[in-house]
């Protein structure tokens, strides 16, 4: 098994090519969109290129679920996430650290969830280590 | 005006590789003014026919269901083509999956290495597409249909 070391450094150089950013710009806290400035299409990138270098399937919407971005009304009220949304985030992303979220859960701030640490902590997981 | 960027394909390996030839005349309108005494085949012209090689390819793995679109590109250029010159286009599937594509290609004049480029497609889906589109099924229709038939008969050979 990868340590949680291993899988950053993996990740920081699947990361590095993906988006054309520079080595010491990616952190363990980076978020990807605010710090790194990926666009929606660079997480499609992002999955492929994790694939191949960790050799696992990563499923549609499985690492960067969609749906809660686009406003569905189940799970969205006044512009922000509400307790079913959350439940949904717990439930589909335990590998995110919400706490963060949870103090402001505009829809707005969903994309700071998209930091580096979600990806390696989804990889530890999916790695088993 | 016709914006297809190939002239027919001369290998196809459903779900692997495809392989088209784009010769380059000086009666195209473009010559004329890049540059005027110096026909050079402007670059994006060739991404365009190296994309439209592997957007194909990819389109063909799911019988053309999917809307296949040019999503990521990167590239690099090793020299210019001049009118007059055959460019052949190779592009190998690198990953495929419900999602989209990443092909890698190449733009070769004889054994001349031009370009060389890492391209990933998307597919859309007619949910996420904006409002207003009058045809969901908007990629591979129209004057692309020639191609296809094109595509279907060198993969038969």
């Amino acid at each position: 098994m990868p340590t949680e070391q291993e899988i950053f450094e993996k990740v920081r150089t699947t990361l590095v090519d993906a988006l054309n950013v520079d080595e010491d710009e990616v952190t363990i806290k980076s978020r990807l969109k605010g710090d790194l400035n990926a666009e929606s299409i660079d997480f499609l990138d992002i999955v492929f290129r994790l694939e191949k270098q960790f050799g696992v399937k990563i499923p549609r919407e499985e690492l960067f679920p969609e749906s809660i971005f686009q406003g569905d009304p189940h799970f969205v009220t006044d512009g922000k996430v509400n307790a079913d949304g959350i439940k949904e985030l717990e439930e589909r992303m335990p590998f995110a650290d919400l706490s963060e979220f949870k103090k402001d859960t505009r829809l707005e701030k969903m994309e700071d969830l998209f930091t580096v640490e979600l990806i390696v902590n989804y990889l530890k997981r999916k790695l088993g280590s | 005006m016709r914006w297809t960027w190939i002239d027919r394909f001369t290998a196809f390996e459903s779900r692997k590789s495809a392989t088209a030839v784009k010769c380059l005349s000086l009666a195209e309108d473009h010559f004329a003014d890049h540059f005027p005494g110096f026909p050079v085949m402007p670059a994006p012209l060739i991404l365009e026919g190296l994309a439209q090689t592997g957007g194909i390819l990819v389109g063909e793995a799911n019988q053309y269901r999917e809307n296949v679109v040019l999503a990521k590109m990167s590239a690099k250029f090793h020299r210019e083509a001049m009118a007059g010159e055959q460019l052949t286009y190779t592009t190998t599937i690198d990953d495929l999956n419900e999602t989209g594509a990443r092909v890698k290609g190449t733009a070769h004049s004889g054994s001349d290495l031009v370009a060389e480029a890492d391209i990933m497609f998307a597919h859309v889906k007619p949910d996420q597409l904006p409002p207003g589109i009058p045809d969901p099924k908007f990629v591979f229709s129209g004057e692309l249909s020639h191609l296809l038939k094109m595509a279907e008969a060198v993969a038969k050979r």
